[in-house]
C-alpha cells in the first residue's frame, strides 16, 4: 500500500508505507491469546467437575451399574432398559406426582404469593423487622432449619402443637407432604419477596396515582397498573423458583422421604434408589430425566430473560 | 510534531469513523479537535494515543512513525474525560504512577510528584484519595500526572466537561495559561465551540469522520470554509440565507446586498448561492440604508449587554446583534447593514 | 368507615400471623441453647451458657465446624481467583464465541444441580478413589459455583470504566501489570461479594459432603448437624441447639457485613 507524500520541493511522490499491523485494542492490551489463557482455568474446572458428570450421568443411565450384587463387579451396557423401567415404575410415578405437588404448593402458590403479598402489603416500622425474619429463614443453613422444623412439629412437645392446642398431632408422620410444603414455603419466600419488592418499586407511582384518582379500587389498581408492569417478572420468578424447588433435596432432611415414600420427591427418590439401594444405573436414568426437565425449564427461563433485557 | 497522513479508520461493521485525514499539529501548539457527537474527534484522539488502531494511513509523532507502536511506547500522555485517577492510590502515588512504570526510584518519584503538585497548587492534598477531592482538584491531579511524564505531547479528552459550569470558565483560563507556560504540544477534544475558540491556537472542525476546516479561531470564526463550519461555530448562529446573483449585487431575502470583495469576479449571473453574515457583523439601522437587509422586527432576546433582534424578511429570518439601549420595538421596520469584509458567499456549501 | 377499620384489622392480623409464622421456628434457636434442660418447646431461657460445653465434649462437633471453614474458604479462594480472571477477560476482550459461552455457562449452572449430578459424582468418586477427599469436594463445588460467579463478576466489571486501564496503558504499563496495579484494586468490592456468596453457598451445602465424605472427622457441620438429630436414641437437644446456633452465626454475620458494606441486596436480578 503506497502513500502519496510531498517532497520538500513540492513535487509529489509515492512512498511505500508500512502495512498497519494491528495490536490488540482491548482496554489493557491483553490480546486474544492471553485472554483465552485467563479464561482457560475456569473452563477446565467447569468442564471436568460440572459438564463431565452431567454427560456421564447419561452414559450411566444406559448401564446397569450397581453398588452391590452381580452387576457391581461386572457392569454392562443395557441401553434404554432403565428408562423403560422407570416408565413402568409405580414408585417413580408416585415420586413425580409428589414432586409436582411440592413445586406447585410451595413454590408456585406458597413462595410466590406470600412473597408478593409481603412485598406489596408490608409498610412502616414493622416492615424491616418482618423482612429480616423472612431473610433469616432463607440464609440459615439447611440442616439447621430442617431441625428447627422437626422441633416445631414434634408431636408431643413441639411448639406448634402447643400453640394450636393439639398435642399428639403427628405432622411429619400423618401429613408429610403438607409439612414439607409449608416448610419450603417458609424457607424460600425471601427470594420472591425481594424480587417482587424490586419489581413493584419499578412501577411508576404516577400511574398508580392516576388510576386511584380515576376511582380504581385496590384490586383494580393491582390488575390494571401493577400486573402489566410485573407480568414478565412473575413468569421468570415462577420458573426460577420452580426449577430450584424441583431440585430441592431438603425434604430428605425433614422426612427422609417417609413415611413409606409418602414424601419421596424425585431428589429423595434418586438418592434412595441409587445411593441407599445401590442401583446406580437406574438412579442415573432418573437423574437424566431430571436433567432434561431442568434443561427445558432453564432454556425457557433464559429465553424469557433475554427478550426482556 | 504530530502528523496524520491519510489516516483512515473503519470499524468492523463498515462504519468509517475517520476518512483519510491529513493533519499537522505544530510544536508547542494548543490544538483543538472540535465537532458534534459522533464526528470522530475522540476516535481521532484515541488513534493518536494508540488506543485505537488505524485501518490505513500513518501517525507520526516527533518525526517517528508510530502507527504500529503500542500505546505505551508513543511518548504521549493522556487525560481522560473522567480523569481516571486510581481510587485506591493517594494523590502522590497517582501522580508518580507513570514514573513507577518507568522504574524511576521511589525517592526521585516522590520528589517529582511534589514538585509538580506544588506547581498546580496541590501541596496540601498530596495524601488524599481521589474520592476526597473536588472536581477541580481531581482535574489538577490528572494534569499533574501527565506533567510528571514529561511526554512530548499531551492529549486531553473533553477536559472541561466534567466540571460544573461555574468552574469551567476558570479552568479554561487556567488550562490555557498552563499550556503556554509548559510549551508542550497539546491536542484536546471538545464539542463546545466556545471552549475551542477560547483555548486553541488552531483547531480542526470535524464532521462524520472528515475534517471540514483547519485554522485559527479567528479564521474559523470570520471565514468558515463551508456552511457546516459556519453553522457550527459561533454562540449565535450565522445567518445563512438563500440568494441569487444579480450582476454585482446579491438578491437576498427580498433585499439587495453588494457582492463581497472576496467573492468578486467568481460568481456567475443568476446562480443560486447562500449568503452568510454573522449577527455580530450586522449593524441595525432604523433608517433605510442601501445594501442592507430589510425586515420587520418580530422578536428581541436579551443577551445581557446586547440584544439579539430577529427580523422577518421575505419569509426568511435575519438576526442582528444590537447594543443595549438601542433595541427596536416589535413591528418596527429594520435595516441590517452587513460589514463588507465579513460577508460570505457559499456555493454548494463551500466558500467562494 | 367500617370498611377502613376492617381493612386495618385484617392487615394487623395478617402481619401478626406472618410474624408468628416466621418467628416461631426461629425462636427455638434463640431460646433453647440458653435453657437449662431444653425441650422441643420454645421456653423462656434461663440465660445459661452451660450447654455450650456439649460442643466441646462431642468428639466431632468442633472439628466439623473447622471442616466447614476449610471447605468454604478453599472453595471461595478458588472461585474468586478463577472467576475473576475469566470475568475480566470476557468483559474486556472480544473473544470469538463469547456471548454463546456466557449463555451456555448460565444454562449449565441452572441445569446441573446437586440432585441431577449426585449419582454420577458419587460413582465417579468411588471409582477414582476420591471419596473422603476434601480437595475433591472443593473442586466439585467450585465447578458448580464458577459459572454463576463468572456471570456476576463479568456483569460487575462491565460497569467498571475502562479508562483506568487505558490510562495506565498510555503511561506504558504492560497488560499484566495493569491487571495487578489497577484492575484488581478497583474490582475488590465485586470480588468480596463473590467470596461471601461462595462461602455462604458452601457453608450450608448438605448433599455434596453427605455424599462424598464418609469419614466423620472430615465431615462439615452440615452433615454433623443432620447426624446429630437422626442418629439413634433421643437427640441431645443441648448439643443440637448450641451447635445449631454456633453453626448459623457465621453466615448471618456475613450477610449483615456484606449488606452493610456494599449494599448487597439481592434483587433477584432486576435492574433498579
Amino acid at each position: 500500500m503506497a502513500l502519496e507524500t510531498s517532497r520538500p520541493d513540492g513535487t509529489k511522490t509515492e512512498t511505500p508505507a508500512a502495512p498497519v499491523r494491528s495490536y490488540s485494542t482491548d482496554a489493557a492490551g491483553l490480546g486474544t491469546r492471553r485472554a483465552l489463557g485467563f479464561v482457560a482455568p475456569a473452563l477446565v474446572l467447569i468442564a471436568l467437575f460440572l459438564v463431565f458428570p452431567a454427560l456421564w450421568v447419561i452414559v450411566l443411565g444406559l448401564t446397569n451399574y450397581s453398588l452391590t450384587g452381580a452387576a457391581a463387579a461386572d457392569p454392562g451396557f443395557v441401553g434404554l432398559d432403565s428408562f423403560v423401567r422407570a416408565l413402568g415404575d409405580g414408585r417413580f410415578y408416585n415420586s413425580t406426582w409428589l414432586t409436582f405437588q411440592f413445586v406447585l404448593g410451595s413454590a408456585v402458590i406458597g413462595q410466590a404469593i406470600l412473597g408478593f403479598t409481603l412485598a406489596k402489603v408490608l409498610q412502616g416500622r414493622i416492615k424491616p423487622f418482618v423482612e429480616g425474619l423472612v431473610i433469616l429463614a432463607w440464609i440459615l443453613p439447611g440442616a439447621v432449619v430442617a431441625f428447627l422444623w422437626v422441633a416445631l412439629l414434634d408431636r408431643d412437645s413441639g411448639s406448634l402443637n402447643a400453640l394450636l392446642g393439639i398435642p399428639g398431632f403427628a405432622w411429619l408422620i400423618d401429613h408429610p407432604m403438607l409439612s414439607i410444603i409449608i416448610f419450603n414455603t417458609w424457607r424460600g419466600t425471601a427470594f420472591s419477596m425481594m424480587l417482587y419488592g424490586a419489581a413493584l418499586g419499578n412501577v411508576p407511582p404516577s400511574q398508580l396515582e392516576s388510576a386511584r384518582l380515576a376511582g380504581a379500587s385496590g384490586w383494580q389498581q393491582l390488575r390494571d397498573v401493577i400486573f402489566p408492569h410485573i407480568r414478565g417478572h412473575i413468569l421468570t420468578n415462577l420458573l426460577l423458583i420452580s426449577l430450584w424447588t424441583f431440585n430441592d433435596f431438603s425434604p430428605f432432611l425433614l422426612t427422609a422421604g417417609g413415611p413409606d415414600g409418602k414424601s419421596e420427591v424425585l431428589a429423595v427418590f434418586v438418592y434412595k434408589v441409587a445411593l441407599s439401594g445401590g442401583d446406580l444405573g437406574y438412579g442415573a436414568a432418573v437423574s437424566t430425566v431430571i436433567l432434561l426437565i431442568n434443561l427445558v425449564v432453564a432454556v425457557f427461563y433464559l429465553r424469557l430473560l433475554r427478550t426482556r433485557r | 510534531m504530530i502528523e496524520l497522513r491519510s489516516l483512515t479508520k473503519v470499524y468492523p461493521g463498515g462504519v468509517k469513523a475517520l476518512d483519510a485525514l491529513d493533519l499537522e499539529v505544530r510544536d508547542g501548539e494548543f490544538f483543538a479537535l472540535l465537532g458534534p457527537s459522533g464526528c470522530g474527534k475522540t476516535t481521532l484522539l484515541r488513534t493518536i494515543a494508540g488506543l485505537e488502531t488505524a485501518t490505513s494511513g500513518q501517525v507520526v509523532i516527533g518525526g517517528r512513525d508510530v502507527t504500529n507502536v503500542q500505546p505505551g511506547g508513543r511518548d504521549v500522555a493522556m487525560v481522560f474525560q473522567d480523569y481516571a485517577l486510581f481510587p485506591h492510590m493517594d494523590v502522590t502515588d497517582n501522580i508518580s504512577y507513570p514514573l513507577r512504570i518507568k522504574k524511576v526510584p521511589r525517592a526521585v518519584r516522590a520528589d517529582k510528584a511534589r514538585e509538580v503538585g506544588e506547581r498546580l497548587g496541590l501541596e496540601r492534598l498530596m495524601d488524599r484519595r481521589p474520592g476526597q477531592l473536588s472536581g477541580g482538584q481531581q482535574q489538577r491531579v490528572a494534569l499533574a500526572r501527565v506533567m510528571a511524564t514529561q511526554a512530548q505531547a499531551f492529549l486531553f479528552d473533553e477536559p472541561l466537561s466534567n466540571l460544573d459550569a461555574r468552574l469551567r470558565l476558570e479552568a479554561r483560563t487556567f488550562l490555557k495559561k498552563l499550556q503556554r507556560e509548559l510549551g508542550v504540544t497539546t491536542v484536546f477534544v471538545t464539542h463546545d465551540q466556545a471552549e475551542a475558540l477560547a483555548m486553541a491556537d488552531r483547531m480542526a472542525v470535524m464532521d462524520a469522520g472528515h475534517i471540514r476546516q483547519i485554522g485559527t479561531p479567528a479564521e474559523v470564526f470570520q471565514r468558515p470554509a463551508n456552511t457546516f463550519v459556519a453553522a457550527f461555530i459561533g454562540s449565535t448562529p450565522m445567518n445563512l440565507l438563500d440568494g441569487v446573483v444579480r450582476g454585482d449585487t446579491l438578491e437576498v431575502a427580498g433585499s439587495s446586498v453588494p457582492v463581497p470583495a472576496s467573492a468578486a469576479g467568481r460568481l456567475t449571473d443568476g446562480e443560486k448561492i447562500v449568503y452568510g453574515v454573522r449577527p455580530e457583523y450586522l449593524t441595525y439601522s432604523a433608517e433605510p440604508v442601501p445594501g442592507a437587509l430589510r425586515g420587520e422586527v418580530v422578536l428581541t432576546e436579551s443577551l445581557g449587554a446586547s440584544h439579539l433582534v430577529t427580523l422577518e424578511a421575505a419569509g426568511e429570518t435575519v438576526q442582528v446583534i444590537v447594543a443595549e439601549g438601542s433595541e427596536p420595538e416589535l413591528g418596527d421596520l429594520g435595516h441590517a447593514v452587513p460589514r463588507a469584509d465579513r460577508s460570505l458567499v457559499y456555493r454548494d456549501g463551500e466558500l467562494v | 368507615m367500617t370498611r377502613f377499620v376492617l381493612r386495618r384489622i385484617g392487615y394487623y392480623t395478617f402481619v401478626a400471623v406472618v410474624l408468628a409464622f416466621f418467628a416461631l421456628p426461629l425462636l427455638w434457636l434463640l431460646t433453647a441453647p440458653f435453657t437449662d434442660t431444653p425441650t422441643y418447646r420454645v421456653e423462656w431461657p434461663d440465660f445459661t451458657f452451660a450447654n455450650f460445653a456439649t460442643i466441646w465434649e462431642h468428639p466431632y462437633a468442633l472439628g466439623s465446624l473447622l471442616n466447614s471453614v476449610i471447605l468454604a474458604g478453599g472453595t471461595a479462594v478458588i472461585v474468586v481467583a478463577l472467576s475473576a480472571l475469566a470475568a475480566y477477560a470476557l468483559s474486556r476482550v472480544r473473544i470469538p464465541g463469547r456471548d454463546a459461552l456466557l449463555y451456555t455457562l448460565l444454562l449449565l449452572s441452572s441445569i446441573i444441580t446437586g440432585t441431577a449430578a449426585m449419582v454420577p459424582l458419587f460413582q465417579l468418586a468411588v471409582t477414582a478413589g476420591l471419596i473422603d477427599s476434601q480437595l475433591g469436594l472443593v473442586l466439585i463445588m467450585t465447578g458448580g459455583l464458577l459459572p454463576a460467579a463468572i456471570f456476576m463478576l463479568k456483569d460487575f466489571m462491565d460497569t467498571t470504566p475502562k479508562s483506568y486501564e487505558e490510562s495506565a496503558r498510555v503511561f506504558g504499563a504492560s497488560p499484566l501489570r495493569i491487571v495487578w496495579d489497577v484492575v484488581v484494586p478497583v474490582v475488590r468490592p465485586g470480588l468480596a461479594t463473590i467470596a461471601v456468596w461462595s462461602v455462604a453457598n458452601v457453608w450450608g451445602n448438605f448433599l455434596m459432603p453427605y455424599l462424598l465424605l464418609s469419614d466423620v472427622e472430615k465431615q462439615p457441620a452440615a452433615v454433623i448437624m443432620y447426624t446429630l438429630y437422626t442418629e439413634g436414641g433421643s437427640p441431645n437437644l443441648r448439643l443440637l441447639s448450641t451447635f445449631g446456633l454456633l453453626y448459623s452465626v457465621p453466615v448471618v454475620l456475613m450477610y449483615l457485613f456484606v449488606s452493610k458494606k456494599y449494599g448487597f441486596r439481592f434483587h433477584g436480578g432486576i435492574k433498579r
